[in-house]
């Protein structure tokens, strides 16, 4: 293992690897019927880059969902080990989700939309002003605090959806396919700066995505998911001997780590019963 | 000419220029309702119509002039009404609203009251109104209330239901309160449906001023611009009766004016209906 790698995945005993959220047989019917996850455990450790990766209808954004608190489990616990949880038993400002919309206000400007969480907390704007700006220049937004929504790009509108949920400077960040709907070089450069904000801030990232290539260039574990219903069909670390840059996406290394998730989904799929 | 000479325009200076599109707009509608009138007063004096019949422009403005002892004080009554009735409305509209989208059953178990109260002609209930409410202009108060204030209704709540989804979803995400998610999320949201419901609201607290009027059948000093319209009518003074009409008109101009202007400065920052399409 290089050197460079010490950063990407922390060495056991580091703090930082500790369970943060343990899925125990979560189960989850929908009211209309249909079970959505049957029986799926998983435990993501802190400071890991987790895809969960699965044809559509797998559940993989309703496991994400679950784990955030936007719908109760029907079976099965979701336990917070290293948090302190709140009435809800959810880990009090722990958790940012990421949509696949950019899911902006627009009568706000972007500061008004990454001071949201903030000003929920009762943070008063003169006091957040700092943390707001120099979270908009982490994502290289902070010429365009005073923008709004409509004046930007799609790619940009997504920036701005991160700087909110990092705002907060949560434990966990949820990312529900979020650059699904961007152009192919606008997603390689925010998969760039998601993968720098993690590596700088330690933060553990659940990112749900049906892209192989997306999932192989971020993650250090993936999870592969089966449909109807959904269920884990794989759970496997990713390691690679260099650092994820620009380099590497033409490197034998994520060639082959694609190679491997690929089979793993086509694998996935192929097990469905038609 | 040479090849050159259409590859760049300069920009022309001078006010003239610079405003040319404006002044047009504004001068075009000016000058079709000037030549309208001149034709009006031609037909009139070329036909001599009497005035009971038909009153030229000259007469109206002239009888505008003589009464406008008699016809102020009923403009400001009936602008009153109106904006009072507006104002209750806004209150009463939004406030429902609110209080209808607390949840599935409230608004299950009330909003046929409010379509009743809607569909019923206000024509109808007025001399109901009037046995009850204390005054005359308690009940054109009311009349005009319950006309106007269903269209903010409607708009309303179906501006708070629009929310976007996600981002209620967020604000739970966040554990924003019930509070904070009306005030940050769910009126914000819904600002662009209101601003429709006041337009349509601003027109019609006018209308229903005027026709609960009609229906009281009020007289007397404290009467607005209808009770004048009927008494010129009854007394054949026709150039007064379209005195009190171009009044009115002006009245629903104005109040079309205010609100599409509010409604202009509240939205233009953000909202696509304020947006010039760039293409």
């Amino acid at each position: 293992m290089s050197t460079s790698q010490a950063p990407l995945i922390p060495a056991p005993g580091d703090t930082r690897r500790r369970p943060l959220v343990v899925m125990r047989s979560v189960s989850k019917m929908f009211s209309s019927g249909t079970l959505a996850l049957s029986d799926m455990s998983l435990t993501v450790e802190g400071g890991e880059f987790v895809s969960l990766l699965g044809p559509s209808g797998c559940g993989k954004s309703t496991a994400l969902r679950i784990i955030a608190g936007l719908g109760d489990v029907s079976t099965g616990t979701i336990d917070w080990p290293s948090s302190r949880i709140n009435s809800k038993g959810l880990p009090e400002g722990d958790i940012s989700f990421v949509f696949q919309e950019p899911t902006l206000m627009p009568w706000q400007t972007v500061f008004g939309n990454v001071y949201l969480p903030l000003k929920l907390r009762g943070v008063s704007k003169s006091a957040a002003r700092e943390e707001i700006m120099n979270t908009l220049a982490t994502v290289g937004l902070a010429d365009f605090a005073d923008a709004y929504p409509r004046e930007l790009s799609g790619g940009m509108k997504m920036r701005v959806s991160i700087a909110r949920a990092l705002v907060t400077k949560p434990k966990l960040l949820l990312m529900d396919e979020p650059f699904a709907a961007l152009d192919e070089i606008t997603r390689q450069k925010l998969n760039d700066d998601v993968l720098r904000l993690w590596r700088e801030t330690g933060i553990t990232v659940i990112f749900v995505t049906h892209s192989v290539f997306e999932s192989a260039y971020l993650s250090n574990r993936i999870v592969v998911m089966k449909a109807r219903p959904g269920r884990v069909h794989a759970d496997f670390p990713l390691k690679t001997s260099m650092s994820r840059d620009a380099h590497y996406r033409t490197s034998e290394d994520y060639r082959q780590a694609c190679e491997k998730v690929s089979n793993m989904l086509i694998d996935a799929i192929g097990g469905e019963e038609h | 000419m040479s090849d050159h000479a259409s590859a760049f325009v300069p920009p022309k200076t001078g006010f003239f220029a610079r405003n040319r599109d404006t002044l047009l707009r504004t001068l075009i509608p000016i000058c079709v309702v000037i030549f309208l009138v001149l034709l009006w007063q031609f037909i009139i004096t070329v036909n001599s119509i009497p005035q009971y019949i038909l009153p030229g422009p000259l007469a109206v403005a002239n009888s505008l002039y003589n009464d406008w002892g008699t016809l102020s004080p009923a403009l400001w009554v009936t602008t009153q009404i109106t904006m009072q009735a507006l104002a209750l409305a806004l209150i009463g509209g939004v406030g429902i609203a609110i209080f209808l989208v607390q949840s599935k059953w409230i608004e299950t178990a009330f909003y046929p009251i409010t379509v009743i109260l809607q569909v019923t002609p206000i024509v109808a209930i007025a001399p109901l109104i009037l046995i009850y409410a204390p005054t005359t202009q308690v009940a054109l108060l009311i009349c005009a209330f319950l006309v106007a204030f269903f269209p903010i209704l409607s708009n309303m709540v179906q501006g708070l239901k629009s929310v976007d989804h996600n981002l209620l979803n967020l604000y739970d995400l966040y554990g924003a309160s019930r509070w904070q998610t009306l005030l940050y999320l769910k009126l914000p949201s819904s600002l662009p449906y209101f601003m429709t419901g006041l337009r349509i609201g601003g027109g019609l607290a006018l209308i229903a001023a005027v026709v609960a009027e009609f229906a009281a059948g009020s007289a007397g000093a404290g009467s607005g611009l209808a009770f004048r319209l009927l008494e010129s009518q009854y007394r054949l003074n026709i150039p007064r009766l379209f005195a009190a009409l171009v009044l009115l008109s002006l009245l629903g101009v104005v109040i079309f004016a205010i609100t599409s202007f509010i409604s202009w400065f509240f939205l233009h920052r953000w909202h696509e209906s304020s947006l010039k399409r760039e293409n």
